[in-house]
């Protein structure tokens, strides 16, 4: 792999990462919208109140225009990986299959019929038809997400598998272990949540206008209660699952965890940095501090890892070096092994597998079988193979760091707005708060920021793997031509950025106009 | 037969009263999807290894060769 451009690496890298948070720009909008528009037409069909229809039918609006513009974006995703990513296409092609091929066939008829049922079914279908018909669009979505997500989780932790040296391909061996596996589950709750907290955010912020132009405010304060009760339950929600997803990266992707922090040298009872900078060039091996500055919350970072105050937390240099001792997936105690021995046993799987293909066509049987011994012994450290010095496999330390305090910090904001928003809803004193209102517009872009930054954490915080200690990301790439990528980087800057000023337009036209007069019946 | 036609008339009149909001969302999605699918996906993204080789054998045999490169070396 020494001989792949490394311009060619970091443009398609770049190119995905920018199709891929173009692509997030639009999906957590219409996850939680969707589910707040559900809540909102059921009190309309429980109270009868023609309001509540005509407060339904605002938000339909804007999320049929966040649903329009968004549609169709992660398709580019599709091409990337056929095009720009082929050896990880073809890797884990069957792991990918069933999971996309469901969403292909179930979530996508369910979400499609149903919403035209939502936007052309007033009047034509019963009231219960057309709120069966909301509801079915909002988990048809989520839905959607929960097989993309399912697919992301495995690449994290590659769990359910078994890698064919005959075809040159991972296969699955159970389904429940790839759909129910624990990274799966966390990631999918956690990442849907952060949609609903980011939809919340959104109805409360719009709504917040109104109310400083005191417009429509029957409709801001009703939209405000519904989804200032919908945000504090699912920012506890996302807490919860917060604190999951952190056990598992603690514990299946320790480096992960260790860059979050920007921790070097791992203890027992480590704590929680809650502001802090790391040292900008900073080695694994140099004798500078960690951080310029730190403040931190005494053993947290253990209690979040292993929900123990004294467990040990292993930095990157205890990753590099080995020795420390962990459970693993069985839960039995075991030491860690250093990169060095992880990369000699990566390099026996990989010419293990380079021998097997050299001689699988003879008759050879035992010695074919020696080498599928070899490959499947060491297997599990395949992708430690490629890499010669330690510092290739630490992932972005201020990024990873950074990333993780802008999301966790601005998650800890919302929450604040949340309960200060209940607090003013019973004492009816919403509309005096101007810098209430004003902070809940601001909030609008810095929800986005914050499950932005989600993905930036999971994402760069996994570097250099794209398939977790098994394929890295340089192994990965297609070999094609870096003008290519160059060019079609830029057409999806342009192409992406047109999408998304005509959806901020789109939408703050409507905003500006606001709702319908009537509701209609 | 009456589900059916209930169902087509439901799209049928849903498209025709659709506002200038819905007419213009649409134009959106009709030309995105043509840039997505005709210009991006027919000129700029070929299948690599669907264009480059014949049949699933030489892929697997290719990206084998690719990622068995640094043993090799």
């Amino acid at each position: 792999m020494e001989n792949i451009d490394l311009s060619l690496i970091n443009w398609s890298r770049g190119q995905f990462a920018l199709t891929a948070i173009y692509h997030w720009f639009f999906v957590p909008l219409t996850l939680g919208l969707a589910f707040l528009l559900a809540i909102m037409e059921t009190i309309y069909v429980k109270t009868g109140n023609p309001e509540w229809k005509r407060i339904t039918k605002f938000w339909m609006t804007l999320f049929g225009i966040n649903f329009a513009i968004g549609v169709a974006t992660g398709i580019i995703l599709e091409f990337e990986f056929g095009t720009n990513w082929s050896n990880y296409s073809w890797f884990v092609g069957d792991i990918f299959g069933a999971p996309l091929a469901i969403e292909g066939i179930m979530a996508f008829f369910l979400e499609s019929t149903f919403i035209a049922v939502m936007f052309f079914g007033w009047n034509k279908v019963s009231k219960k038809f057309h709120l069966l018909s909301t509801w079915l669009v909002a988990f048809g979505a989520n839905i959607s997400a929960l097989w993309i997500l399912v697919a992301n989780a495995w690449m994290q932790y590659p769990a359910g598998m078994h890698f064919n040296p005959d075809t040159g391909r991972n296969e699955m061996l159970n389904f429940w272990d790839v759909f129910l596996s624990p990274v799966a589950i966390n990631k999918f709750l956690h990442t849907i949540s952060s949609g609903y907290v980011l939809a919340s955010v959104f109805v409360i912020g719009v709504s917040a206008w109104y109310l400083l132009k005191n417009r429509e405010l029957v409709l801001a304060k009703k939209s405000i209660a519904v989804a200032t009760v919908f945000g504090l339950i699912m920012s506890a929600f996302l807490i919860l699952t917060g604190d999951g997803s952190a056990q598992q990266v603690a514990q299946k992707q320790p480096m992960k965890f260790a860059a979050m922090e920007g921790l070097y040298e791992g203890t027992n009872g480590q704590g929680l940095i809650v502001i802090g900078a790391p040292t900008p060039g900073k080695k694994y091996n140099d004798d500078q501090k960690s951080h310029l500055f730190k403040i931190e919350i005494p053993r947290m970072l253990s209690f979040l890892g292993y929900h123990d105050f004294n467990a040990f937390i292993p930095g990157i240099k205890d990753i590099i070096e080995g020795g420390y001792e962990f459970k693993n997936d069985n839960g039995e105690v075991v030491k860690a092994l250093s990169f060095e021995e992880k990369s000699r046993r990566g390099k026996i799987a990989i010419a293990a597998l380079a021998n097997y293909n050299k001689i699988k066509a003879t008759d050879n049987d035992s010695l074919k079988q020696a080498y599928l011994t070899e490959l499947r012994e060491n297997f599990q450290y395949f992708g430690y193979g490629y890499f010669n010095d330690p510092s290739q496999i630490i992932p972005n330390v201020p990024i990873s760091f950074y990333s993780f305090r802008i999301m966790v910090g601005l998650g800890f904001l919302f929450l604040f707005i949340f309960i200060y928003s209940l607090y003013l809803l019973f004492k009816n004193k919403i509309t005096g708060q101007k810098w209430f209102l004003r902070l809940a517009i601001i909030s609008i872009p810095l929800a986005y920021l914050a499950t932005q930054a989600g993905w930036i954490v999971a994402e760069m915080g996994r570097q250099p793997w794209v398939i977790q200690d098994i394929m890295p990301t340089m192994v990965a790439v297609s070999h094609v031509d870096v003008t290519a990528v160059l060019i079609t980087f830029w057409l999806f800057a342009v192409t992406f950025t047109i999408l998304a000023i005509a959806e901020i337009k789109i939408m703050t036209k409507q905003i500006k106009l606001g709702p319908k007069t009537d509701g209609g019946n | 037969m009456e589900f059916l036609n209930r169902f087509w008339k439901l799209y049928y009149d849903g498209f025709r009263n659709m506002g200038q909001l819905g007419r213009n969302l649409w134009i959106i999605i009709t030309i995105k999807l043509a840039i997505m699918f005709l210009v991006f996906k027919l000129i700029f993204f070929p299948n690599h290894l669907k264009h480059n080789f014949n049949s699933d054998a030489d892929r697997g045999n290719h990206v084998i060769e690719n990622l068995t490169k640094p043993a090799n070396n």
